[in-house]
């Protein structure tokens, strides 16, 4: 990678920078300071907006970068993943986005705490959305320090914490500036980048091939060195019963946890009505199934056109592949054309990281400011306004992010963010689906299936092999490993359910009918809702 | 108002007694479910406690008197009550759970069997269909393909048999939430 191709990414993405900042200073010149706005953008976005901003959070890096080099790297089993971040979305439409928009005004713990006793549920719920965010925060940021190091070519650690302060300090004055209505604006702009970008590069890809999939397919199995073998599931994930487990604890995690995360409920509130909330589900079905179609033809693409080698050479993970097939597709590495497409791909990573830091700093200071400082304080102190403590648990979240970012810099990416929707199908979802359907749930119920969530998933992930007693675990001299998947998915999900039953049937608290009735007639009607 | 009061099984949800003064202070803060009820056609900019609204002045959310609160959200609760036992609304709620379960039921096990099945049985994933396409292409092609139509199925049915009957309970309920509170201050 030249020092051409660094001055254009560069020049890319500080314009990128430039139009997102602006769009900030716009948007915030006439604030009220209200908590409407800064959680919930003043609650006038319309479907499709929101349909692209949801999309927008929710196509991180990750997608953008790591299937796609998966795929290209194991074939098949890079697009299992995708399978799974795709289907999750209809737990979400089906049980979730709706009901969840008319009974909450700002967090996941304004619909649990409004059947029960408030203060307990809100330091649960609050805790938990808070702890989900961080770990998404982090895996974001591990992912912006190493693929900006990549991508420029200075591998330095210095260079790599510098991009990863970087990226923290400018999502908290986008945050704490611009709300929600900034946010949402740079979802949208970055939506459209990748969207656009990605479509390009297909068509490339098909032109390439003369539209012929099956030809596609066959040279990229034939290039893979695997044959068939490569088209089919097993590669990656196919080894002995242990490594299959995983697999499947990933799955469930991926499917159950994105109708847990905080960011992902928190954009329910951007719209005026419920059937507004369903609309831009719709909407964000259709861009993020079409992107992950795509992402599939980038992958065998990469895999026919740059080769497995060429790719795990530049970066072992294989986070590299779009770049180099776009450098590849654009002519070759000393051509115009490929240093242009080198750099605009370089330059939509780096927005699209940008954006779904600032979706999830976004979310979890709401979740600090509304929920936990709400309820922690003190009942005699000064009450200082809710969006101030907002603003500040931004910046406090960031400097949070930007350390643990640091310190994790060797972690893997897609690891983290497996465990970040563990954690959330373990304590997010139990919680929000009882306290929706069950009539007899209780407080104590509430608090057991959020803690009985999180307090296993985070203890199975210490006790796995990822922190300790192997080669590449964060502490490999030490061995406290009892635990053999690296994701707790399988078995903290169905604890958090057994923790919140087990929680109610043991209480002695009446569950009150007139509360339910009232969530039940409200999530299914949207009378009385903000 | 005592008489509504003390409807059997009224506040056993509620902090009574000593955290009730607390409860006040919580019902001014945020705008209560328990007194709040909103007009979809009047868009009211709320606020967070302590917030100023338009006027500059704290927002009021409420303007009755405690006691006459209380009583009114007594009545609201029994509103809730009233609308769920409503045949209207177990029409709207067996709409929504005749396609959600068995919809939710499918999916998840087809996914489900997708997953163990890629996992435990590649060579029957690996077996080929046509050209290069396998089986495990055309599941997890297929994935996609019940993915949408899950959604337009699940919009259709919603816009179609659930949106009107969903909108006049809740102007039905607001009205009745509006009076209840009336009589109240």
């Amino acid at each position: 990678m030249t020092g051409q191709h660094q001055t254009l990414a560069l020049l890319l993405f500080s314009a990128f920078v430039a139009v997102t900042l602006g769009i900030t200073t716009w948007v915030s010149r006439r604030r009220h300071g209200s908590a409407e706005e800064f959680y919930a953008g003043g609650r006038l976005f319309s479907p499709m907006e929101n349909g692209f901003a949801i999309a927008g959070d929710y196509m991180s890096a990750a997608s953008f970068l790591g299937i796609s080099g998966l795929i290209a790297l194991f074939g098949y089993d890079g697009l299992l993943y995708a399978v799974g971040f795709l289907v999750a979305w209809l737990v979400v439409l089906f049980l979730v986005a709706e009901l969840v928009r008319n009974c909450g005004r700002f967090t996941l713990a304004d619909v649990v705490a409004a059947r029960m006793s408030e203060r307990p549920v809100r330091i649960a719920a609050g805790t938990s959305s808070v702890t989900v965010s961080v770990l998404y925060l982090v895996a974001q940021m591990v992912g912006a320090g190493s693929l900006v190091a990549l991508l420029l070519g200075r591998t330095g650690a210095a260079a790599q914490a510098w991009t990863v302060i970087g990226v923290g300090a400018l999502m908290v004055v986008y945050v704490s500036l611009g709300g929600m209505r900034a946010t949402t604006w740079i979802q949208i702009v970055k939506a459209v980048l990748l969207l656009g970008g990605t479509i390009v590069l297909t068509v490339l890809v098909l032109l390439r091939f003369h539209g012929d999939l099956d030809r596609l397919l066959r040279t990229a199995a034939e290039r893979s060195g695997h044959g068939d073998a490569f088209l089919a599931p097993g590669l990656k994930y196919g080894g002995d019963w242990t490594s299959r487990f995983d697999f499947i604890s990933l799955g469930l995690a991926l499917v159950l946890g994105t109708a847990g995360l905080p960011h992902i409920l928190s954009r329910f509130y951007t719209v005026p009505t419920a059937r507004a909330a369903r609309r831009s589900v719709v909407w964000s079905i259709g861009l993020i199934g079409g992107f992950y179609l795509m992402t599939f033809v980038l992958g065998f693409g990469a895999a026919a056109i740059v080769g497995p080698d060429a790719v795990r050479d530049a970066n072992a993970a294989g986070n590299t592949a779009v770049p180099l097939l776009a450098l590849d597709l654009g002519g070759g590495a000393d051509s115009t054309g490929g240093t242009v497409l080198f750099a605009v791909v370089a330059a939509v990573a780096f927005a699209t990281i940008l954006a779904v830091v600032a979706g999830i700093t976004l979310a979890s200071s709401a979740s600090v400011a509304h929920d936990l400082y709400a309820s922690l304080r003190r009942r005699r102190g000064e009450a200082r306004s809710e969006v101030t403590v907002a603003r500040v648990a931004a910046v406090g979240i960031g400097v949070i992010a930007i350390g643990l970012g640091l310190l994790a810099r060797d972690l893997n990416v897609a690891f983290l963010v497996g465990l970040a929707f563990a954690v959330a199908a373990s304590a997010n979802l139990p919680v929000l689906l009882y306290s929706l359907f069950w009539r007899g749930f209780t407080t104590r119920g509430a608090v057991w299936a959020v803690y009985g969530g999180l307090v296993p998933a985070l203890g199975l992930v210490v006790l796995s092999p990822v922190v300790s007693g192997s080669p590449g675990s964060l502490f490999p001299a030490v061995d406290f490993q009892y635990f053999p998947l690296e994701n707790p998915g399988i078995v903290s999900i169905p604890l958090g359910f057994v923790a919140g039953w087990l929680g109610t049937v043991t209480s002695d608290e009446v569950p009150d009918e007139a509360k339910h009735a009232e969530t039940e007639v409200r999530s299914l009607t949207g009378a009385g809702a903000v | 108002m005592q008489s509504s009061n003390g409807r059997p099984g009224g506040d056993q949800g509620g902090p009574g007694g000593p955290e009730s003064s607390a409860e006040h202070h919580e019902a001014a803060r945020t705008p209560s479910r328990e007194v709040g009820y909103d007009d979809p056609w009047y868009d009211a900019l709320a606020s967070g406690w302590g917030e100023l609204d338009g006027t500059g002045a704290p927002a009021p959310f409420v303007s009755a008197a405690p006691e006459g609160r209380e009583a009114a959200a007594v009545r609201t609760r029994d509103v809730y009550l009233e609308v769920q036992r409503s045949a209207a609304f177990q029409e709207v709620r067996s709409r929504y759970r005749r396609f959600v379960v068995p919809g939710v039921a499918v999916f998840f096990t087809w996914y489900v069997g997708y997953v163990i099945t890629a996992t435990t049985a590649p060579g029957f994933m690996a077996r080929p269909v046509a050209g290069a396409l396998n089986v495990a292409m055309l599941a997890g092609l297929g994935q996609f393909l019940t993915t949408f139509l899950f959604t337009w199925a699940y919009a259709r049915h919603a816009r179609l048999r659930r949106d009107r009957a969903a909108l006049d309970l809740r102007w039905d309920t607001q009205e009745l939430a509006r009076s209840a509170q009336g009589g109240g201050s």
